[in-house]
C-alpha cells in the first residue's frame, strides 16, 4: 500500500518537475532566489511529499475499514485493535513526524535570523500608508517604493512603521517580518544574484494596501558599492543646491 | 412541521395519554406571539440553528462577492473599500455568528435528551442567550446595509481598527456588536457545563456519559476560559476609541501586540471551540453506523481534555512574524504541533470503530468521509503552519486562507451537515431525500477542493491574503479563476441542501422511532419530541442505553422512571451528583416568561446608544436592564411562586421530601453556576492583570510613575473592611446552615450598610486619585481595575441587600438557605480581587519599578 503510494507520489512530483514554469513567478516562493527562501520552499516539497503519503494512506485504510467485513469481533479483537490503531497512528507517526520535522525546521529557522556577519549592510525602512520609505543612514539616501541592496551580502532591513501594521515581504528571497508602530524589527535578506526581486506588503492595512509593492534590486557588490558613491554625491548635489 | 403527529417510543394507553397531557400543558411554550417568551431548550436550540444558518447563508453570500471580484485580475467590481468591508464580515459572521451559536445550538438542543433530562438548568438564560445573539447579530449586519460595515478584517488588529484609522463606525460595530453576541456564548458556556456536570440521569457516572456530552464539557469550558480575554480586548479597544485611554497605542505608552495576544488568547482556543462538537459528532455517528462502540473511548476523553489544555498554549503561531524573541517562537512551534497528537488518537479511534465494526455507508456517514479527507489535509498543512521558518514564508498569504478553511469548513461545516442529516428526524419526524442529499453532497465536497485546494498554490506563488485585487502575469490567474468556479459549485452544493431541508418538511418520509438504531436517550424521545422529553427519567446502567437496556424507552415514555408526574404544576428535572451522577435534588424550572427577552432588548439599547454615542440612551438602557435582570433573580426557585412553603415548614419542622428540592439543599446547580460565572469573570480579571503585566515590561514606550497615584492607605482599609463583609458574610450562612435564622434580615442589613460604605470608598480613591487616564497606558490600566472593583463591591452589596428583604419576606430562612449559599461566593471572590490588585499596585512597582 505504502509503495504504491510512494510511487504515485513520485509520479506526481516529477509531473510537477515537468511542469516547473507553474511555480515561477516574480512573487513565487517556490521560485527562490536567496538561501532563506531556498530553506523554505525545500521544507514546503519536503512537507508536501509527506503530507501527501498521510492523507492518500489515512483515505485509502478508512476506505477499506469502511467496505470490509470485520467478521465477529469480541471485545479482546476490539481491545487488540484499539492499541495498534492508537498507538500506531494516533501516537508513533504525529510524534516521529514532529520530530523529524523540527529536526530539519529549527537548525533552518536559526540560519535565518538575522545574527552577526562579516560586512553586514543595514538599510531601514519604514512602512506607512501607503507605501514604503527606504534609507541609508550612513550615506543619507532615501528611496521610495525601492530597496537596493547587494547580492551575496547579508542585508538587514530595519523595520519601523509611521501608522499602522505593514508586512516586508520579498517572497523569492526570505520570509516576511511586521512593520509594528513602536517596534523595531529586523530581517535578513540575502539575494543569490543580481536581479529585480519583487516585494508586497503582507499584512492588512486598509484601502491601498493592494498596491503597497515595491522592488528590492539586488547589484553585485562591485555595482552596489559605485551605486552608494554616486547616490551620496547627488543627494549632497541636492543639499548644496538648497 | 407541526401538524406531524409525533412518532412515539410506546404504544400509547388512555393512562400515559393522560400523563402526557398533564406535561404538555405544565411544559409547552405559550402559543402565537407567546412563544417569543419561550425557555424550552428544544425550541431555543432549533431558533439558535435555523438564525446560524441565515447568517451562513448571508456569510455565504459575501464570499461569493469577494470571489467574484477576485475571479479576474484586475477587476472593479468592488472597490477596495467595500471589498474590505465583505471579507470582514465574512469572517465576522461565519466566526460569530454562524459557527459557534450554531454549534451551540446543536448542544442546547441534544444535551438535556443525551443526558436523560427534561431541559437545561437555567432555561431562562438559554432564552437570554437567543436573544442577544439575534439581536446582536441584527445590529452587526445592519452596519453591511447602512454601509459602515467594519473593514479592518476579523482580527481587528489596531492600529488599523483604531480611531486614527477607522474614524467611522465600523470598528464600533464590530466591538460592541461582537461582545454583545458573546453574551450567549458565555450563557451557553456556563449553562451547558452546569447541565452536564449536574442533572445527568441517575446512574449516568461520568464514565457512562455519551461522548459528544464530553466534548460539549470541553467546549462549555474552554468558552468560559477562552471568550473572557476577546471580551476584555473588546471593551478596552472600545474605550481606547471612545474616550482615547491609550491602551494600544505606543504614543501613550501602550502596544498594538497586546491586542493582538489577548486577541489569539481567545481565537486559537476558539478554533477548537469549534472543533470539539463538531468531532463530537463525528464521534457519535461513527459508532452508530458501525453498529458497535467507540474505540478507545477513553483514549478519545484524553484526547478532548489535553485538545482544551494545549488550545490555551499555543496562540503565538499566529504572531510568529511579530518579531517574537526566538525562545518563545520555538516553544509555541513544538505546542502547536503537539496538538496533532490528540488528533491523530482520535482520528484513528475513528478509524478502528470502523474497521472493528460493519458500517451502513448512509447519507450522514458520506458528509464523514468528507470531514475526513478535508479536515485531514487541513490538519497537515497546519503542522506545516507551526514550523517557524515555513511559516514567515506563507503567513497572511492564500496559503493560510486555504489551510483555514480546509481546519474549519472540513473539521466544523462537513460533520455539521452530517450531523444535521443524522438528527433531522429526530427534530422534524421525516427523513430527507438521498438523492438531493447526494447530490448537496458531491457538489459542496468538489467545490470546496477546487476552491480551496489550489489556493494553498495561489499562497506559495506570493498572493497575499485581503488585496481586492492583483496583476494579470502573477501566475496567479487561472488559479483564481478556478477557486471562483470552484466556489460558486460548492454554492450549488450548499442550495441543494438547503431544498432538501426545506422540501423534506413537507415531502420526507415519516421517519420510524430511533431510525438509525442509534444507543443514546436522545432517541427515546417521541420525534418530533415533547417540549418536556421525557415522561420521566431513566436510571442509566450503561454507555449505551438504548442498546444495553432493553425497554428504557417504553418505560420511561410510561412513567415508570424518577419525576413520573408533575407536581405543584412545575417543571422540574433532577439534580445528581457531578461525579457519581447520585440523585441529588428536585429542580424547579422556570417556565414561559419575556423576562429574557425585555433584558436582551434593554441590552440591546445600551449597546445602540454607546454606538452613536448618546450616553444618557445608554445609561437608560443600562437601568432598565438592571431592573428586568434583579425582577429575574427575584422570580428564582425559592420564591413562593415556584416553591411555597410546605405545611410540615410552616410548623417549623423541616419538609422531608426526598430528593429535597433545590432551595431547600445547600449546594445546587444554581451554586454551580455562580461558581462558573465567577471562573470566567476571573479569568476576564487575570486577562486584565497580563495585559497591564504585559504593557509593564514589554511595551516599547511604557512609562509608570514612581509612586503609585493611588491613595494606598484607604485601599488597604477598603480591602479590609470587604474581608470583614465576607467573613460575617460566611458567619451568617454557617448559622444558617445549622437552622438559625434569629435576627438574619438585621445582620444582612448591615452588611448592606458597610458594603455602601466600602463602595464609596472604592469610588473616592477613583475619584481623588491624579490619573491620566486618557494620556498614559499605565493610569488608563488603573482606571479600569478600580472600575472593577467599584463594580464588583456594589453589585455585592445589592444583591446583600436583596437577600435582606427576602429574609423579611420570609424567601431565605433556616427552611431555605439556598440563596445565601449561592451568593457566598461572589462575596469570596469580591474579597480575593481586591487582594489581588492590592498586591498588584504594590507589588508591579515594587519588581519592575517606574518607567
Ligand atoms: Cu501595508
Amino acid at each position: 500500500m505504502t509503495r504504491l503510494a510512494a510511487m504515485i507520489s513520485l509520479g506526481i512530483l516529477m509531473l510537477l518537475g515537468g511542469c516547473a514554469g507553474w511555480f515561477d513567478g516574480p512573487l513565487s516562493t517556490l521560485q527562490p532566489a536567496g538561501p532563506a527562501a531556498h530553506s523554505a520552499a525545500l521544507l514546503w516539497w519536503g512537507m508536501f511529499l509527506f503530507a501527501t503519503l498521510v492523507l492518500i494512506a489515512v483515505t485509502a485504510l478508512w476506505i477499506i475499514a469502511l467496505r470490509r467485513d470485520p467478521g465477529e469481533v469480541s471485545d479482546a479483537d476490539a481491545q487488540r485493535q484499539q492499541n495498534r490503531w492508537i498507538w500506531g497512528g494516533g501516537l508513533a507517526l504525529p510524534l516521529g513526524s514532529i520530530t523529524v520535522l523540527l529536526a530539519f525546521g529549527i537548525p533552518m529557522g536559526h540560519s535565518m535570523l538575522p545574527l552577526p556577519a562579516e560586512d553586514r549592510v543595514e538599510i531601514e525602512v519604514t512602512g506607512y500608508q501607503w507605501g514604503w520609505r527606504v534609507e541609508y543612514p550612513e550615506q543619507g539616501i532615501e528611496l521610495q517604493n525601492e530597496v537596493v541592496i547587494p547580492s551575496e551580502t547579508a542585508v538587514d532591513i530595519i523595520l519601523r512603521s509611521e501608522d499602522v501594521i505593514h508586512s516586508f515581504w520579498v517572497p523569492r528571497l526570505a520570509g516576511k517580518t511586521d512593520l509594528i508602530p513602536g517596534h523595531t524589527n529586523t530581517l535578513r535578506l540575502v539575494a543569490d544574484e543580481p536581479g529585480t526581486y519583487h516585494g508586497v506588503c503582507a499584512e492588512f492595512c486598509g484601502v491601498g494596501h493592494a498596491h503597497m509593492q515595491f522592488t528590492a534590486e539586488a547589484l553585485s557588490p562591485d555595482d552596489y558599492a559605485t551605486w552608494l558613491s554616486e547616490q551620496a554625491a547627488q543627494q549632497d548635489e541636492g543639499e548644496t543646491d538648497d | 412541521m407541526t401538524e406531524t403527529t409525533p412518532v412515539q417510543p410506546h404504544e400509547a394507553t388512555e393512562q400515559t395519554r393522560s400523563l402526557h397531557q398533564t406535561f404538555s400543558r405544565v411544559w409547552a411554550n405559550w402559543p402565537g406571539l407567546g412563544s417569543l417568551a419561550a425557555v424550552n431548550h428544544t425550541t431555543l436550540g432549533l431558533r439558535f440553528m435555523i438564525t446560524g444558518l441565515i447568517f451562513f447563508l448571508i456569510g455565504g453570500v459575501l464570499a461569493m462577492l469577494a470571489r467574484t471580484q477576485l475571479a479576474l485580475p484586475e477587476q472593479n467590481i468592488l472597490t477596495a473599500d467595500v471589498y474590505n468591508q465583505v471579507f470582514t464580515m465574512h469572517g465576522t459572521i461565519m466566526m460569530f455568528l454562524f459557527a459557534i451559536p450554531v454549534l451551540e445550538g446543536l448542544a442546547i438542543y441534544l444535551i438535556p435528551k443525551m443526558i436523560g433530562a427534561r431541559d437545561l438548568v437555567f432555561p431562562r438564560i438559554t432564552a437570554l442567550g437567543y436573544y442577544c445573539y439575534l439581536f446582536g447579530g441584527i445590529i452587526i449586519l445592519s452596519s453591511l446595509f447602512l454601509g459602515v460595515a467594519p473593514d479592518s478584517g476579523w482580527f481587528m488588529y489596531t492600529p488599523l481598527s483604531s480611531a486614527e484609522f477607522s474614524p467611522g463606525p465600523g470598528s464600533d460595530f464590530w466591538l460592541l456588536g461582537i461582545t454583545f453576541v458573546e453574551i450567549s456564548a458565555m450563557a451557553a458556556g456556563i449553562e451547558l457545563t452546569v447541565s452536564i456536570l449536574r442533572t445527568r440521569a441517575p446512574g449516568m457516572t461520568l464514565r457512562r456519559m455519551p461522548i459528544f456530552c464530553w466534548y460539549i464539557l470541553a467546549m462549555a469550558l474552554m468558552i468560559v476560559f477562552g471568550f473572557p480575554p476577546l471580551i476584555l480586548a473588546s471593551i478596552l479597544l472600545e474605550l481606547e476609541r471612545a474616550t482615547g485611554m491609550p491602551f494600544f497605542d505606543p504614543g501613550g505608552g501602550g502596544d498594538p501586540l497586546l491586542w493582538q495576544h489577548l486577541f489569539w488568547l481567545f481565537g486559537h482556543p476558539e478554533v477548537y471551540i469549534i472543533f470539539l462538537p463538531a468531532a463530537g459528532i463525528v464521534s457519535t455517528l461513527i459508532p452508530v453506523f458501525s453498529g458497535r462502540p467507540l474505540v478507545g473511548y477513553r483514549w478519545v476523553v484524553l484526547s478532548i481534555i489535553v485538545t482544551g489544555f494545549i488550545s490555551f498554549g499555543l496562540w503565538v503561531h499566529h504572531m510568529f512574524t511579530v518579531g517574537i524573541p526566538q525562545l518563545a517562537q520555538a516553544f509555541f512551534s513544538v505546542a502547536s504541533m503537539l496538538v496533532a497528537v490528540p488528533t491523530a488518537i482520535q482520528v484513528f479511534a475513528w478509524l478502528a470503530t470502523l474497521w472493528t465494526g460493519r458500517v451502513r455507508f448512509t447519507l450522514p456517514m458520506l458528509w464523514i468521509f468528507g470531514f475526513l479527507v478535508i479536515f485531514v489535509c487541513g490538519g497537515l498543512t497546519g503542522v506545516m503552519l507551526a514550523l517557524v521558518p515555513f511559516n514567515w514564508q506563507v503567513h497572511d498569504t492564500h496559503f493560510v486562507v486555504a489551510h483555514m478553511h480546509y481546519v474549519l469548513v472540513g473539521g466544523m461545516f462537513f460533520p455539521l451537515i452530517a450531523g444535521l442529516y443524522y438528527w433531522l428526524p429526530h427534530v422534524t419526524g421525516r427523513l430527507p431525500s438521498e438523492r438531493l442529499g447526494k447530490w448537496g453532497f458531491w457538489l459542496t465536497f468538489i467545490g470546496f477542493n477546487a476552491t480551496f485546494l489550489l489556493m494553498h498554490l495561489t499562497g506559495l506563488l506570493g498572493m497575499p491574503r485581503r488585496v481586492y485585487t492583483y496583476e494579470a502575469g502573477l501566475g496567479w490567474d487561472w488559479l483564481n479563476l478556478l477557486s471562483s468556479v470552484g466556489g460558486f459549485i460548492m454554492a450549488a452544493g450548499v442550495a441543494m441542501i438547503v431544498l432538501d431541508l426545506l422540501l423534506h418538511a413537507r415531502l420526507g418520509r415519516r421517519a420510524p422511532a430511533n431510525p438509525w438504531q442509534a444507543d443514546t436517550l436522545e432517541w427515546a424521545t417521541a420525534t418530533p419530541p415533547a417540549p418536556y422529553n421525557f415522561a420521566s427519567q431513566p436510571t442509566v446502567t450503561s454507555r449505551h442505553p438504548l442498546w444495553d437496556q432493553s425497554d428504557v424507552a417504553q418505560q420511561m415514555a410510561a412513567g415508570e422512571g424518577h419525576l413520573g408526574e408533575v407536581q405543584q404544576d412545575q417543571r422540574d428535572t433532577l439534580g445528581t451528583d457531578a461525579i457519581t451522577a447520585r440523585v441529588a435534588e428536585r429542580c424547579h424550572l422556570p417556565g414561559n416568561t419575556w423576562l429574557p427577552m425585555l433584558s436582551a432588548a434593554a441590552l440591546a439599547v445600551v449597546c445602540i446608544g454607546l454606538l452613536i454615542r448618546i450616553y444618557p440612551l445608554a445609561l437608560a438602557g443600562c437601568l432598565v436592564a438592571a431592573v428586568f435582570l434583579l425582577r429575574w433573580s427575584w422570580l428564582n426557585g425559592g420564591h413562593p411562586l415556584a416553591a411555597p412553603l410546605t405545611d410540615a415548614e410552616l410548623a417549623g419542622k423541616d419538609d422531608d421530601q426526598s430528593p429535597p428540592l433545590e432551595s431547600r439543599t445547600l449546594d445546587g446547580p444554581g451554586r454551580w453556576g455562580m461558581i462558573i460565572t465567577l471562573l470566567a469573570n476571573g479569568t476576564l480579571y487575570a486577562s486584565l492583570l497580563f495585559g497591564w503585566f504585559y504593557l509593564w515590561t514589554a511595551s516599547p514606550q511604557w512609562s509608570a510613575p514612581a509612586d503609585s497615584p493611588l491613595a494606598t492607605l484607604p485601599l488597604l482599609a477598603t480591602a479590609i473592611l470587604v474581608t470583614v463583609l465576607t467573613l460575617l458574610y460566611r458567619d451568617r450562612v454557617r448559622h444558617l446552615q445549622g437552622g438559625e435564622d434569629r435576627h438574619l434580615a438585621a445582620a444582612l442589613g448591615s452588611l448592606t450598610v458597610l458594603g455602601a460604605i466600602a463602595t464609596g470608598a472604592v469610588l473616592w480613591v477613583m475619584v481623588s486619585a491624579p490619573l491620566a487616564a486618557t494620556e498614559q497606558a499605565h493610569d488608563a490600566v488603573l482606571m479600569v481595575m478600580l472600575i472593577y472593583l467599584f463594580w464588583h463591591c456594589g453589585l455585592a452589596t445589592v444583591l446583600t441587600g436583596l437577600q435582606a428583604l427576602r429574609v423579611r419576606l420570609g424567601y431565605v430562612s433556616a427552611h431555605l438557605p439556598y440563596e445565601t449559599r449561592v451568593l457566598q461566593p461572589f462575596w469570596v471572590y469580591t474579597c480575593g480581587v481586591f487582594w489581588l490588585s492590592l498586591a498588584a499596585f504594590i507589588g508591579l512597582p515594587m519588581a519592575w519599578g517606574g518607567g
